[in-house]
């Protein structure tokens, strides 16, 4: 009795916690795959994948996949767009032009006019011919208010399908910039689907059988991850030339940077779009793991990271101090110490590398900055920024004490080192500036709000047009909330003014472009609202395992950015995955 | 024993209302406001958009209500096992993401528990007055104790899964896999929960081998094994009856591990990547979505009530004591 009892007992509890336990939570009892898609191939599970025809990917999914709607850009499921759906154009950063892709071509019939001619031949998933109603219908739907490109029928007055093949765009007011960034960034869904849908349908729908016209489809997901497999038939394939090599596509939520880094070296992972603190060490050492280059910086640029002044608060309202700030911040050792030099200082104009031909030399020369301890305290004392207390940091010119903030969210650990080295470098200078580390989402709401002293962003990319960067230091006007561009509330009609005006400027007129765009920088550098430190990586580590010929700068190597991440498929992500070639062969 | 269930489930009850209440109000009155910080992950700029997507999700969500009938609608809605949409992976149901999350959380917590219960107490009794054993089992005891859990759980993850490659080190199942009551699959399940439970297991493991050897040995002191042992009973017998009385305590203890169960296996999924109710909640904190970490903290709070409850029953099981009190209270 005692021997079986005291067996039991735990036994006993264990089955009763685990029937209460469940029942308690509200169903039956559940199996693991509740999450699951009832339509998941099952032939596809015999063996699992097998390994030589996937591709596992990692660093663009931060939590359990949401949804399958291209048009919730900002939460569906990582390759809903560029996979699943497609895009009129793609952008090629490196030739910097448009790539057709729905589109055969697309041209300026007048000034106001655009005409896209589609391909023939495109197909959706479900065999149905892709025409140029499809891309109108697509367009059209920013017409609803709550759709996120809703803002481009401001300036677009009109879309229309003229035949089988051909859409016209009018607009009232042609913004050639903005809308070369919209051609690649919009996506086109089947009107015979999406048609039928309400507005409510069309923002909150989960979708969750997306029918695309791209080389994927949707296989299966759990709150881990989500699988792709290459579609039989895709269009592409015969119009651009183009094949993608693997067969299934796993996107595994980010784990941790262990997880990810462990992942790696157990050659479970294959592309890791993660930011791994200290990488370098192993693309150097002998792991079977590359980056686009083997040597500092290892990435390519995908991002500049600004210090955001909040230029309504004393003393950040006053050029003088925002330039003597921007000369003070020590970037060299975030680069250096924070980073281990994996990503680049930024040029005093922010603009990334990509863009290198439209920094005006001579404006950087006369009006730029560079990093001096020294001349940062001349330039507070001649602004009248005297120390009159004593204790080595300035004050206010009406003597009022100096005590700002940054903040950038708690966790971010190399964000969090940043901003100690530029708290440490302003008080060096006599600014005094104290790290804090609210959580993000409530730094979000400070941000949006105005309610702070001084933050850290990076949230505008590389893009088609220097437009897009401009867009977001200097939009007009002020919002009682400013969600994604002009954090700091920097108030400059002029500049503004300028930033439409290159907005209408085509994007074929380069010495145009150039010749707007050095009054802008000339304004940028002399009032300083907002203060370039670092070009974030696009960070890529690749294991050679099962793929090879990954994007690298060696000669012969592909040259596109090798990354999933959102928004980035139709910038090179999708034509690395043609690019691959099985490591066997 | 009515009495004694009666006043128990009471209590129960009572727990629960008062759990529950706290579990609406902590999120609605924590700072922040999720639904501006959804509208900010969705890029919109255009004020007219901003408002149009604002007064939705306000109203999507109940927001809009006055707060007591917020208050009366998270009731009702409760016990339809509604708990809202999460506002993360919008829109997802959290009840969905919750029964999707709660296999692996138990399938990993409760045989880590009671394995680690059952052969804890075992090896504690064992060792205790073997000189030997207890030269060994002590001390390593309190290493394994006292390591600090995400240092042990690192390593058990590197060593044996990066550097032997023997086990793999993320997710609830091989990422090319799908689930399905196959040969495969499950092995590649039981491959994954290894080297968590193991990790459970053995810190688990020496608490429990230490509180059942000091226990032994107090009762071996005690006053009725010596007596039994004057009487000429044989050392089994006498052990036997130690370790019966030496279990209750150790009783209490499982209670309250079972109780922290769910939340207990936190930091395990974190750095095993295990898709459980603890990855859920990180990532609800992290993105404040109350609607999930609302649904989550009402799964711990019934089970800890639950686990309490079975063990109130076993209480009355295992000790005579129980019984005899009750019976007399009723008497």
């Amino acid at each position: 009795m005692q021997t079986r009892a005291r067996i039991l007992i735990p036994l006993l509890a264990a089955g009763l916690a685990a029937a209460a336990c469940t029942g308690g939570g509200g169903a039956a009892a559940p199996t693991p795959d509740t999450t699951e898609a009832a339509s998941a191939p099952a032939d596809a599970n015999a063996g699992g994948l097998p390994r030589n025809e996937t591709l596992y990917t990692t660093g663009t999914q931060w939590g359990p996949p949401a949804n399958f709607n291209p048009i919730r850009e900002w939460d569906s499921a990582t390759g809903t767009k560029g996979l699943v759906y497609e895009t009129l154009f793609h952008y090629d950063p490196n030739e910097a032009k448009l790539v057709p892709w729905i589109a055969e071509s697309g041209s300026w019939a007048d000034d106001k006019t655009y005409e896209v001619k589609v391909r023939q031949g495109v197909t959706w998933a479900d065999g149905k011919p892709l025409t140029a109603k499809d891309v109108a219908f697509s367009y059209s739907l920013g017409k609803m208010e709550t759709v996120p490109f809703h803002n481009m029928w401001d300036w677009l007055e009109n879309v229309e399908a003229t035949d089988d093949q051909t859409v016209r765009f009018t607009f009232s007011d042609a913004r050639y910039q903005e809308w070369d960034y919209n051609l690649y960034s919009r996506v086109i869904v089947p009107e015979h689907i999406w048609g039928g849908l309400s507005e409510e349908d069309v923002l909150n729908g989960v979708n969750e059988n997306p029918v695309g016209s791209g080389a994927y489809s949707y296989q299966s997901h759990d709150q881990d991850r989500v699988v792709w497999v290459k579609r039989d038939g895709w269009w592409g394939k015969d119009a651009l030339g183009m094949d993608p090599k693997p067969k299934y596509i796993v996107d595994v939520a980010t784990p941790s940077n262990e997880v990810a880094m462990g992942m790696l070296l157990q050659k479970g992972l294959d592309l890791s779009n993660n930011f791994l603190p200290g990488v370098s060490n192993l693309i150097n050492g002998n792991f079977g793991i590359t980056s686009y280059y083997n040597e500092p910086p290892y990435m390519l640029s995908a991002n500049t990271a600004w210090l955001v002044p909040n230029t309504t608060k004393k003393p950040m309202d006053d050029p003088a101090f925002r330039k003597a700030l921007a000369t003070s911040v020590d970037v060299k050792k975030i680069v250096e110490g924070v980073y281990g030099n994996l990503v680049k200082e930024a040029s005093p104009t922010g603009l990334l590398p990509q863009w290198d031909q439209f920094v005006d030399q001579g404006v950087v020369s006369s009006d730029g900055f560079t990093f001096s301890t020294d001349e940062a305290k001349k330039m507070l004392a001649d602004a009248g920024y005297r120390d009159r207390d004593g204790d080595g940091l300035v004050e206010n010119k009406d003597g009022s004490k100096i005590s700002l903030t940054i903040e950038v969210p708690t966790g971010w650990t190399d964000w969090m080192e940043a901003a100690r080295v530029i708290a440490a470098s302003g008080k060096a200078a006599g600014i005094e500036i104290t790290p804090e580390f609210p959580d993000f989402n409530a730094l979000v709401e400070n941000r949006s709000k105005g309610n702070f002293d001084l933050i850290i962003n990076n949230e505008r990319q590389l893009s088609s047009s220097p437009w897009t960067y401009y867009d977001y230091m200097f939009n007009l006007p002020i919002q009682k909330t400013q969600n994604t561009v002009n954090f700091g509330r920097y108030e400059n009609k002029e500049a503004w003014k300028l930033v439409q005006e290159l907005d209408g400027v085509k994007t074929d007129d380069i010495e145009g472009m150039k010749e707007v765009i050095s009054k802008i920088q000339k304004i940028h550098l002399d009032e300083m609202p907002i203060i370039p430190l670092w070009y974030n990586g696009l960070w890529a580590q690749s294991s050679n395992s099962t793929w090879k010929n990954w994007p690298s700068s060696a000669e012969g190597a592909p040259k596109y950015a090798a990354t999933m991440w959102r928004n980035w498929m139709e910038l090179g992500g999708f034509e690395t995955l043609t690019q691959l070639q099985p490591a066997a062969d | 024993m009515r009495q004694y269930f009666g006043r128990k489930l009471f209590i129960y009850g009572l727990t629960f209302v008062a759990a529950v209440t706290v579990n609406w109000m902590i999120p609605r009155f924590m700072p922040g406001d999720p639904v501006a910080s959804m509208l900010a992950r969705a890029r919109v700029s255009q004020p007219e958009a901003v408002e149009a997507m604002r007064a939705y999700y306000i109203s999507l969500f109940g927001f809009d209500q006055p707060v007591w009938q917020q208050y009366l609608n998270f009731w009702g809605a409760m016990f339809r096992g509604d708990f809202g949409i999460s506002i993360y992976v919008f829109p997802t149901p959290v009840t969905d993401l919750i029964l999707g999350a709660v296999p692996y959380t138990l399938g990993l917590m409760i045989p880590a528990v009671l394995l680690s219960y059952w052969a804890g107490n075992r090896l504690g009794a064992f060792a205790a007055r073997r000189q030997l054993l207890d030269n060994s089992v002590l001390p390593v005891g309190y290493i394994l104790t006292a390591t600090p859990y995400m240092w042990l759980a690192v390593l058990l993850a590197w060593g044996l899964g990066v550097v032997a490659g023997w086990f793999p080190v993320a997710g609830g199942y091989a990422f090319s896999l799908q689930p399905s009551w196959s040969w495969p699959f499950i092995e590649s399940l039981l491959h994954h929960w290894a080297l968590p439970f193991l990790s459970l297991f053995l810190v688990a493991l020496g608490g429990w081998a230490i509180g059942m050897r000091n226990m032994i040995i107090y009762e071996l002191e005690s006053d009725y094994s010596t007596y039994l042992a004057a009487l000429g009973a044989p050392a089994r017998l006498i052990r036997r009856y130690a370790y019966r009385n030496a279990m209750l305590p150790q009783i209490t203890g499982l209670a309250l591990q079972l109780g922290v169960l769910v939340a207990g296996a936190l930091v395990t999924e974190i750095v095993f990547s295990y898709p459980g109710i603890g990855s859920l909640i990180l990532k609800a904190i992290q993105n404040q979505d109350f609607f999930l970490l609302q649904g989550s903290f009402m799964f711990i709070v019934v089970g800890v009530l639950v686990a309490n409850f079975i063990i109130d029953i076993v209480y009355v099981l295992i000790d005579p004591r129980t019984r005899t009190g009750m019976a007399g209270a009723q008497a």
